[in-house]
């Protein structure tokens, strides 16, 4: 906070980032959601809409005129960016020479993502861990994320699906940022405290803002502290080891009964990182591409080994997703896989809930 | 290696999987370099016997010469591939499997007495041995060349088992039943078509045919939330691969 500032209006942040050479990702509306499209035009901005996301639903409203970012998380994530769904590993040819392999170009100018939200940029933090520092990590993931700069948008309001004050993500984001806006409410005019959490974002800031108040930093908390309060979904606080020890529980078979097994939830999830790796040829057999595609534990084919699928019930592959994200994820890479944005709950067709599942599971006497 | 030889088949049909096939236009002339037609009547009025190392099939079952003729290209087809929604499901003329055949030749034909046709609309796989079945209402030509690029190269074709919600996360279409409350076969429905439908912002109407477990009860119970009623959701089930079981079960057809 030593370096927090103020400011009137986002767009001139915008406008610094394209004239910094960024190429920019912002909000855009568009076919009825916001989403993170490449901005060329602050003015773009989608000010004054909000979204009602509920079990199964999204819809933009309009909110206050005068507010910027009061909508919260998009049906897409940054991973979209950042781990796209369909990405070419490497291209081989055969010729008389024998066989060669090429990587295609990185395809990735230095990007600046505006509008992150807390629980988007804890996600991104997860899939740092596992795709660019883990054991096997993904080199175009680490070079599209080594070449981005972020712009956390700190949340001063909860959608009804939001849970990151109990996964300890947001509303207000710490660090890990380049630069960090907060709207403040209509008693500050609506401006905005603007912190820099690197050296790259305090440069693009320059000249731009002026010193923030200790009251536009009082207002700042207390923006963000209302959009936790207002949060009505906790996640229950034992869960990691509490569904370890529900494993048969009958209330499994109760979600499977109304899980469509549509994968919606893992693709909309900012974590989920599985993927397929696929291979097509031209019809001279010469030329071979190898894919990486974004994969689903829900599908029927993702757990195929020779002899046939491990995971044949969609019981099994829901409590593999739920155990997965809430609890086996802490075994695996030492947190939990779920940062509490609620996509997985407004993108199921039918609504299922995380939370109210794992309340449920909860409440059942173990194994 | 001597080139494959390929035939193609019209059964009941509007002809729009061949139409693909020919519709592949960059591709056509490398496909038709690389592998030998020795039976295509929409493409070549040049016809050679068999035996065949592939044969695709599009169209139902609807006549006594055709459940006989299609005995006769199995017979001599090593690999017998069928292409889209009639081949695979019957087609949209399965609905008069659960009407009255004559009834609806009466309303439709004036002189009926010249038509020979079964009572029913039926699938390939009812008939014969199927190796590979490829949907859609028409089929997606993408489909149809990985399948023979695939063969050329002796892999195993990456044809999608999942439900199309994954073609339109994939694509970062905006689901259209959660943004916007269309009721959308996407959820039971088999990925593949290249994600056409919710992307011009309209519910999928299940072309594909049914995604093998999905869970049509759980989301015609949502479409009942949407405010859909039961009739008009059945209809929703009834269309291009109404008699494909699971959505013949939902459909209220069984």
């Amino acid at each position: 906070m030593e370096r927090a500032a103020a400011l009137d209006d986002p767009r001139p942040v915008l406008s610094a980032l394209i004239e910094a050479g960024y190429r920019v990702i912002a909000p855009v509306e568009q076919d009825g959601a916001i989403r993170y499209l490449p901005a060329v035009d602050p003015d773009s901005l989608p000010k004054g809409r909000i979204d009602s996301q509920t079990p199964g639903s999204y819809r933009l409203e309009d909110g206050d005129p005068e507010r910027w970012f009061d909508y919260v998380v998009s049906p897409e994530s940054w991973k979209a960016w950042l781990y796209p769904a369909r990405r070419k590993m490497w291209t081989s040819t055969r010729s008389e020479d024998g066989l060669s392999f090429e990587r295609p170009e990185a395809e990735w100018t230095p990007t600046a993502f505006f509008g992150v939200r807390p629980c988007d940029l804890a996600a991104i933090e997860k899939q740092d861990a596992i795709l660019k520092d883990g054991a096997f990590a993904d080199p175009d993931y680490a070079h599209r994320r080594e070449n981005a700069l972020i712009v956390v948008i700190q949340c001063a309001r909860s959608a009804e699906t939001c849970f990151c004050a109990s996964m300890n993500t947001g509303p207000r984001a710490q660090a890990g940022f380049d630069i960090a806006l907060t709207e403040l409410g209509a008693e500050a005019d609506h401006r905005f405290l603007v912190e820099a959490g690197s050296e790259a974002g305090a440069r693009v800031l320059e000249g731009l803002t002026e010193d923030a108040t200790e009251a536009d930093k009082d207002a700042a908390h207390a923006a963000t502290n209302a959009a936790a309060a207002s949060q009505i979904r906790v996640m229950p606080e034992n869960v990691a080891a509490g569904l370890k020890a529900r494993l048969t529980a009958p209330e499994w078979d109760d979600v499977a009964k109304r899980c469509l097994n549509c994968a919606n939830c893992t693709m909309a999830c900012p974590t989920c990182f599985c993927s397929d790796v696929q291979d097509t040829s031209d019809l001279t057999g010469d030329l071979t591409d190898r894919w990486r595609v974004w994969d689903s534990c829900f599908n029927p084919d993702f757990s195929y080994i020779h002899g046939g699928a491990v995971r044949t019930s969609s019981m099994s592959r829901y409590r593999q997703w739920m155990t997965h994200k809430l609890s086996s994820w802490h075994d695996q890479f030492g947190a939990s896989g779920c940062v509490g944005c609620g996509r997985c709950i407004a993108w199921c067709p039918v609504g299922i809930d995380i939370v109210a599942e794992a309340e449920t599971l909860m409440a059942q006497p173990e194994d | 290696m001597d080139k494959l030889r390929v035939g193609v088949w019209k059964f009941a049909s509007c002809d729009g999987c061949q139409l693909s096939l020919l519709d592949c236009e960059d591709e056509l002339l490398a496909i038709a370099d690389s592998v030998h037609i020795a039976h295509f009547l929409e493409a070549t009025s040049r016809i050679e016997g068999g035996p065949y190392d592939i044969g695709f099939v599009e169209g139902s079952v609807t006549t006594e010469h055709d459940a006989q003729r299609i005995q006769d290209i199995r017979a001599e087809t090593k690999v017998l591939v069928t292409i889209g929604a009639c081949a695979t499901t019957g087609g949209i003329q399965a609905l008069r499997n659960y009407a009255d055949h004559g009834e609806w030749m009466r309303e439709v034909y004036a002189h009926p007495e010249y038509i020979q046709a079964l009572d029913t609309s039926s699938p390939i796989a009812d008939h014969v041995k199927v190796d590979l079945e490829v949907h859609g209402c028409p089929v997606n030509k993408n489909q149809l060349i990985e399948l023979i690029t695939a063969t050329i190269a002796a892999r195993k074709p990456n044809i999608p088992n999942m439900a199309q919600c994954v073609e339109c996360k994939r694509a970062g279409t905006t689901c259209v039943m959660v943004s916007k409350g269309i009721p959308c076969l996407g959820p039971v429905t088999r990925a593949g078509c290249g994600n056409l439908c919710p992307s011009m912002g309209r519910g999928c109407y299940g072309c594909f045919g049914p995604l093998k477990g999905g869970n049509t009860e759980a989301l015609m119970a949502e479409f009942a939330a949407l405010g859909v009623a039961e009739a008009d959701s059945q209809h929703l089930f009834r269309g291009f691969t109404a008699a494909a079981p699971e959505f013949e079960r939902a459909g209220g057809l069984k």
